[in-house]
């Protein structure tokens, strides 16, 4: 304010306006994103309320443009006047998004078991298998991660046909267990680098054998990645379509390929579909809300050193 | 697994007590007996499917648990025959064990495949053809197409590369409500893109009443269209594989920024450098390891892209938008050319190995350069 200064008056005020243009523009990228974001989701749950004229006249504000209607639910059995009663396609649906589940978390199980314990062995001990030493046999793993599925879903689809495992949640689950093991490694492997070793040393000396160590020792401490590395092979399990879509076809099939079967027919039933996908996208939001951070440790481990 | 332990150099690796050799032989012999019943039982059914003889199962399953007993017995074996080292073994095998028989057999039996002429709805069955399925690839015009569309999705990576770069740094200032622009910069990665294929794709780019269409309509285009100029349905795909996509680089980004150390670039702000110079100077080359390793692990997943296209357009228009998964998902589902699309596969495979082992060359030699 006083008379003897302005210069640095101007500049601080000259600061504080670009400080101010920055943040004003930070904040907008981040909200138009955010709007990018959510706008999809927004629309298709808003959609799945609507009736044939609010879908032609482009209605997008419920209430204030148009009346909510529970039409889409309803042709689910999954609006709160048919609820009650049963509904086939209320129980085809249950039917997808219980294989869904239980595929997913049959995979994501198996394969952070058995990822665990080949990460833990591939840090801790040294193998050698003919001229392959472990970081062969880790890049071995890790390289199972460009195989694309193509070129292994027409010799599964014979195979799997020969051992009956072809349209079963078996089968489904080997496949799945497959795809997401590199990535299970993979943030095992940074997990357990990151433990000492000389709390497993202790316990050796106190009289514990290699597993009791792994089990009651290092297995502890590695836990949070471990739930990581579940959470993550979950939501990639439970969004797969290619295996599903070529794999299954009536007992097994999962909830992806449930949605791309409704969109593939002529005479798109908008409510219906915009229902549909919803139902199968709201626990994955809820998921993301809830566990927003140890889905951000998953993917972030490994990549990060 | 393991023959015997190198000499331990960053493990605790002392090496564990012997085994008598009474446990070695004994273990042997275990392991022996076990694949020995494992090869006579696989024997046994295959003279069966070839109707041979008379004993055998229905179909291979039961091959399958005895090949699941085999890795049980093979497991107690090496705990016998190698005490310590045997149990050490045990960590790596079922996963070994697991990948061999899922990659290796299948991968070998697509090799067989690949050189027949086996369409499931032809009465033929399967016969020999030599390298006609490769002669076929290399006059196929849409499978060349979906490789050239393979390139344009690749390259479009750099450009949710440099979107999510840009959503990193701005989610890394101090900004009030991150934790809601996290989740929600979040979200398009947990939904199935098969469900991102009917909210985008078929419903908002719908050319009558999509909300895309109607901000089209009132932008001046008067007839949108999204999915019939071969280029306009590439860019279609690509956006909705960029709005699934964008979060997981953004994600690892974010996490590649919070690891930076903070005193480096405090003193880049002490020493009068501006937030431009800083970050090219500083934030950008320090970033480099983890830019590079986002957008290879996304390159790797970008090679295998093929719901959106097979759920939305299936190709259309005229191949331009196919990518090389959804074209031998088509050439399997609407042809059942079995034989054909396996050697496409093959095919693709060897391009992609080699690919993939030049682009980790170049950027390891790249990498070295900068550090």
């Amino acid at each position: 304010m006083s008379a003897t200064t302005p210069p640095v008056h101007y500049r601080h005020a000259g600061r504080n306006w670009r400080r101010v243009l920055t943040r004003t523009l930070t904040y907008a990228i981040l909200l138009f994103w955010a709007a990018i974001c959510l706008f999809p989701i927004y629309w298709t749950i808003t959609t799945s309320f609507k009736v044939a004229v609010d879908i032609t006249q482009g209605h997008l504000v419920p209430w204030l443009q148009y009346q909510p209607d529970w039409k889409g639910w309803r042709s689910l059995g999954l609006s709160p006047d048919t609820i009650r009663e049963f509904s086939t396609p209320r129980e085809e649906f249950l039917k997808r998004f219980r294989n869904s589940l239980f595929v997913a978390l049959g995979a994501a199980s198996l394969a952070v078991v058995i990822g665990s314990m080949a990460a833990y062995g591939l840090t801790r001990f040294n193998y050698r298998f003919g001229p392959f030493r472990n970081k062969d046999i880790s890049f071995w793993f890790l390289s199972q991660l460009i195989l694309p599925p193509v070129a292994l879903a027409l010799p599964f689809l014979v195979l799997y046909k020969e051992l009956a495992l072809l349209d079963s949640r078996t089968g489904l689950i080997l496949v799945y267990t497959l795809t997401v093991l590199p990535i299970v490694i993979w943030i095992m492997r940074d997990q357990f680098q990151t433990i000492p070793l000389e709390l497993e040393q202790a316990a050796m000396v106190d009289g514990s054998t290699v597993w009791g160590a792994f089990t009651r020792i290092v297995l502890p401490i590695a836990l949070p990645g471990m739930v990581a590395a579940f959470i993550l092979s979950v939501i990639l399990c439970w969004n797969e379509y290619f295996f599903a879509a070529l794999l299954t076809s009536t007992k097994a099939t999962t909830l992806p390929v449930m949605v791309a079967s409704q969109t593939g027919s002529q005479g798109i039933n908008w409510w219906t579909m915009a229902a549909i996908s919803a139902a199968a996208i709201l626990p994955l939001i809820v998921i993301a809300i809830l566990l927003e951070r140890w889905i951000v440790k998953g993917l972030a481990t490994g990549a990060v050193k | 697994m393991s023959d015997a332990p190198a000499v331990a150099t960053n493990t605790w690796d002392a090496a564990p007590g012997g085994v008598s050799s009474e446990r070695k032989r004994l273990g042997r012999l275990i392991i022996a007996a076990a694949t020995l019943a494992l090869f006579a039982m696989l024997l046994v059914q295959a003279l069966h499917t070839a109707d041979r003889i008379d004993t055998g199962f229905a179909n291979w399953r039961p091959i399958l648990y005895i090949y699941l007993i085999w890795a049980v017995v093979l497991a107690v074996g090496l705990v016998v025959m190698r005490g310590e080292l045997g149990h050490r073994a045990l960590f790596i095998l079922p996963a070994v064990l697991f990948t061999v028989s899922m990659v290796v057999f299948p991968t070998i039996f697509g090799l067989y495949i690949a050189f027949t002429d086996w369409n499931l709805s032809s009465t033929s069955g399967r016969n020999f053809s030599g390298l006609d399925n490769l002669r076929k690839l290399v006059h196929d015009k849409f499978f060349w197409t979906a490789m050239e569309n393979m390139v344009y999705y690749v390259l479009s990576v750099l450009v949710q590369f440099a979107i999510a770069f840009l959503l990193a740094v701005l989610l890394n200032q101090e900004i009030r409500g991150r934790k809601f622009f996290r989740v929600v910069f979040l979200l398009p990665f947990m939904l199935s893109p098969v469900a991102v294929s009917w909210m985008i794709g078929k419903s908002m780019f719908e050319t009558r009443f999509g909300p895309a269409a109607t901000l089209a309509r009132k932008l001046g285009w008067d007839q949108p269209a999204f999915f019939t100029d071969p280029w306009i349905a590439r860019l279609s795909i690509m956006s909705m594989d960029w709005w699934v996509w964008i979060p997981f680089m953004m994600i690892l980004l974010l996490a590649g920024l919070q690891a930076l150390p903070h005193e480096i670039l405090e003193s880049a702000r002490v020493d009068g450098a501006t937030a431009w110079q800083s970050f090219w100077q500083m934030t950008f080359p320090l970033l480099l390891p983890v830019s590079i390793t986002a957008v290879v692990l996304r390159i790797i997943f970008q090679l295998k892209i093929a719901d959106i296209i097979i759920t939305v357009t299936s190709g259309a228009p005229g191949g331009a938008t196919d990518s090389v998964t959804s074209f031998i998902y088509r050439e399997y589902r609407d042809r059942s050319n079995v034989g054909y699309g396996t050697a496409l596969a093959e095919f693709y495979l060897v391009v992609i190995i080699v690919f993939m082992t030049v682009l980790l060359w170049l950027t390891n030699k790249w990498m070295r350069r900068f550090t």
